[in-house]
């Protein structure tokens, strides 16, 4: 990326805020001195980004939004999860394509670039605050570009039962232009409210392109916040993404990461239980296959007594695919009675398939309750053996195992639409065959 | 016609001779008890017939309705007719029970060239089944064998062959670990399954279940191979005796 880029980026950005430009151009400073992250970094050591260095990204054009259709959007991804929804082309907010209304009063849910506008003094308190920029050089390179994405704010003591869902799709004219775009959500979730949230990612694009995505929240004292994201990228696409994410007092926050597309993608989440009685759940499952890379990094600070944590990040590679994962939990010197669980499970399919995994237990306190492991397996040969026995061919009976194998990590996922609709897009996938009825 | 023909059947695992040179012949119809001290290679004879592959056949032949059931895969013989009821049945976390048993049937039914059931049709035919076992239903719902007591997986396996409807079923000491009531509703299943046209081999390590399944035949299998052949009076015979004296015979043999 080139200087001048960069200089143009930033002043196309000339008539925003001021607190706004001085964020960009800070987060611009820090990107410029930390660079592009690099395996000489421990949470980079398996992961390199040479790839995305090497191509020439052009910068989005925000004057002429990838034009997508609803036809064409629901041909993508059948159909949407949730009512209230939020789409991005290109990067670039489709209104036409959106529906963001009929939601309760005090609920804000609409673009950031819009809602800097109309809501600026809440974006200002908010905005950068949950997901710091100074060490990260990806989310520095996210905050000095960011151009829009989803602002969520839910008041305190409300309940919303229907989710919301953020659709960020890639469209590119297939002209070999290589695009990228800086998704930026932030998420501010008052006392005592609840929310659902649904961020998916889908290419259509079948040249390389790179997203590069942050997502903030934060979680007031008594909220429950439950976060899905659902990565179905291009094949030659690049995902970096990261959720940071603060829980105040007895906040209840689980997410789940669901990785399936693009050719090399990174997954951070981040979560600090800063203030007593949190829980956290972070689950995970990554599927790939051909040469696609996967990285999930996981942290989970626990800084406050009574906090509670479970992790589950679940596998499964083919072909040549490479994944990483590397989980990490801190039971600071003040959290007493943290109980914190971390399991990461591989299936590993063929021989040239691979995985480094790292589970690390740092911990500061002598009242705790922790335990993690991980496991890289293949296929149960007993289970495989009593299956084919009863009449099951070879290959139906292995995509059942290996379905099966994901089966705990889909089923925990709460919205009923998207369960089943991972459950279906899952077992065609993986069974090969017919439809799912209870498998 | 004989169902199912064995010539000097040798296997083995690893390095292991297990099966030395075993001959047996089923004819449809007929229940055959194969019993013997520990190791004496029944569970292997099990395994070896459902086609498992940790098992070497290295010499011998195995005729099965007029084919080679040595080159058949695990899957076409089940296909074709033969179940292995196991002795240890296999847990399959996050594979429902009832998807499972009706995939297997319908891929059976395919084979003989029958119309496939579908989830409403198989659902009929299982609750009937279910009920003659004394199954709970809800046992349907659930994974395969995940959480199940050791008398739900043995009477799973039953409940499946009696909806797979075998031609040659196996049962691999299915009445080890089984309580008297549990013992009496196996035996209820295999008994109703009785039939002309299928045959059923019964490996076990107790008499008390031939009480139970009145066998045609009961077969002494020691240091693999069959030492000594008989009707049910056999089995009351090494209930008193003991295996010892057969010992002394095969080695003589």
């Amino acid at each position: 990326m080139s200087e001048g880029f960069l200089q143009q980026f930033v002043k196309d950005y000339g008539n925003e805020p001021g607190w706004l430009r001085d964020i960009r151009r800070s987060a611009l400073d820090r990107f410029a001195a930390l660079g592009f992250p690099n395996r000489q970094q421990e949470a980079w050591r398996y992961t390199n980004l040479d790839p995305i260095q090497q191509t020439a990204f052009k910068s989005v054009d925000f004057s002429s939004p990838g034009v997508i259709k609803t036809v064409q959007l629901a041909e993508l991804m059948g159909d949407t999860i949730a009512a209230q929804r939020l789409v991005f082309v290109n990067g670039h907010y489709a209104s036409e394509l959106s529906l963001a209304k009929g939601l309760p009063d005090g609920v804000i849910f609409g673009n950031l670039s819009d809602m800097i506008v109309s809501h600026p003094k809440l974006l200002e308190e908010s905005l950068t605050h949950y997901a710091p920029y100074q060490d990260q050089s990806l989310v520095a390179l996210n905050t000095a570009f960011l151009h829009d994405g989803a602002f969520v704010y839910i008041p305190k003591g409300l309940a919303l039962a229907q989710p919301l869902e953020l659709i960020y799709v890639s469209s590119l004219d297939g002209a070999g232009i290589a695009g990228v775009s800086y998704p930026r959500n932030l998420i501010v979730v008052g006392d005592e409210a609840q929310v659902t949230v649904v961020e998916r990612y889908v290419g259509v694009a079948r040249d390389p392109y790179l997203t590069n995505a942050v997502t903030e929240m934060v979680g007031g004292a008594g909220s429950h916040i439950d976060h899905y994201k659902i990565q179905q990228e291009g094949k030659l696409a690049f995902h970096l993404g990261s959720l940071q994410v603060r829980q105040g007092r007895d906040c209840h926050f689980s997410s789940h990461a669901i990785t399936l597309g693009g050719k090399l993608s990174r997954n951070d989440v981040t979560t600090v239980l800063s203030d007593q009685g949190c829980d956290t759940t972070l689950n995970g499952l990554y599927l790939v296959g051909g040469q696609q890379h996967v990285d999930s990094q996981t942290s989970i600070d626990h800084a406050c007594p009574h906090g509670t944590s479970r992790e589950l990040y679940k596998g499964i590679l083919s072909d040549q695919a490479t994944g990483v994962f590397n989980g990490r939990i801190i039971v600071r010197p003040d959290a007493q009675k943290t109980s914190a669980r971390q399991s990461n499970k591989n299936l590993v399919l063929s021989d040239e398939a691979q995985v480094n995994t790292k589970p690390v237990l740092e911990i500061y306190a002598n009242d705790v309750k922790c335990n993690h492991g991980a496991t890289i397996g293949r296929l149960d040969e007993q289970q495989l053996f009593y299956l084919r026995s009863r009449g099951l061919g070879e290959p139906e009976a292995k995509g059942l195992l290996t379905y099966a194998f994901a089966s705990d990590v889909v089923d925990s996922i709460k919205v009923e639409t998207l369960r089943n609709r991972l459950k279906e897009w899952l077992f065609v996938r993986l069974a090969g065959q017919g439809k799912l009825e209870a498998a | 016609m004989n169902l199912l023909e064995i010539k000097n059947l040798h296997a083995k695992i690893g390095n292991e001779e297990i099966l030395k040179g075993l001959n047996l012949t089923v004819r449809a119809g007929e229940v055959h008890a194969i019993m013997g001290p520990n190791g004496s290679g029944k569970s292997t004879l099990a395994h070896v017939l459902a086609g498992r592959e940790n098992y070497q056949v290295t010499s011998g032949e195995v005729i099965y309705q007029g084919k080679n059931l040595l080159e058949m895969a695990p899957e076409m013989r089940a296909r074709e007719g033969i179940f292995l009821a196991f002795q240890y049945p296999v847990e399959i976390p996050g594979v429902g029970n009832s998807y499972f048993l009706r995939t297997a049937l319908n891929e059976i039914r395919k084979h003989r060239g029958l119309e496939e059931l579908d989830a409403l049709e198989f659902l009929g035919l299982a609750r009937q089944q279910m009920k003659l076992l004394e199954m709970d239903e809800s046992l349907l719902n659930r994974a395969v064998n995940e959480g199940f007591s050791g008398g739900e997986k043995k009477r799973n396996e039953i409940f499946q062959m009696s909806v797979l409807e075998p031609r040659l079923a196996l049962l691999d000491e299915t009445d080890s670990g089984l309580d008297i009531d549990a013992l009496r509703i196996v035996s209820k299943g295999v008994n109703a399954l009785r039939a002309p046209d299928r045959a059923i081999i019964l490996v076990t390590h107790y008499q008390r279940l031939l009480d139970y399944i009145v066998p045609d035949f009961v077969h002494v299998l020691a240091d693999g191979q069959i030492v000594k052949s008989g009707d049910k009076s056999l089995a009351f015979k090494l209930e008193e005796q003991g295996y010892a004296w057969l010992e002394k015979d095969a080695a003589n043999l």
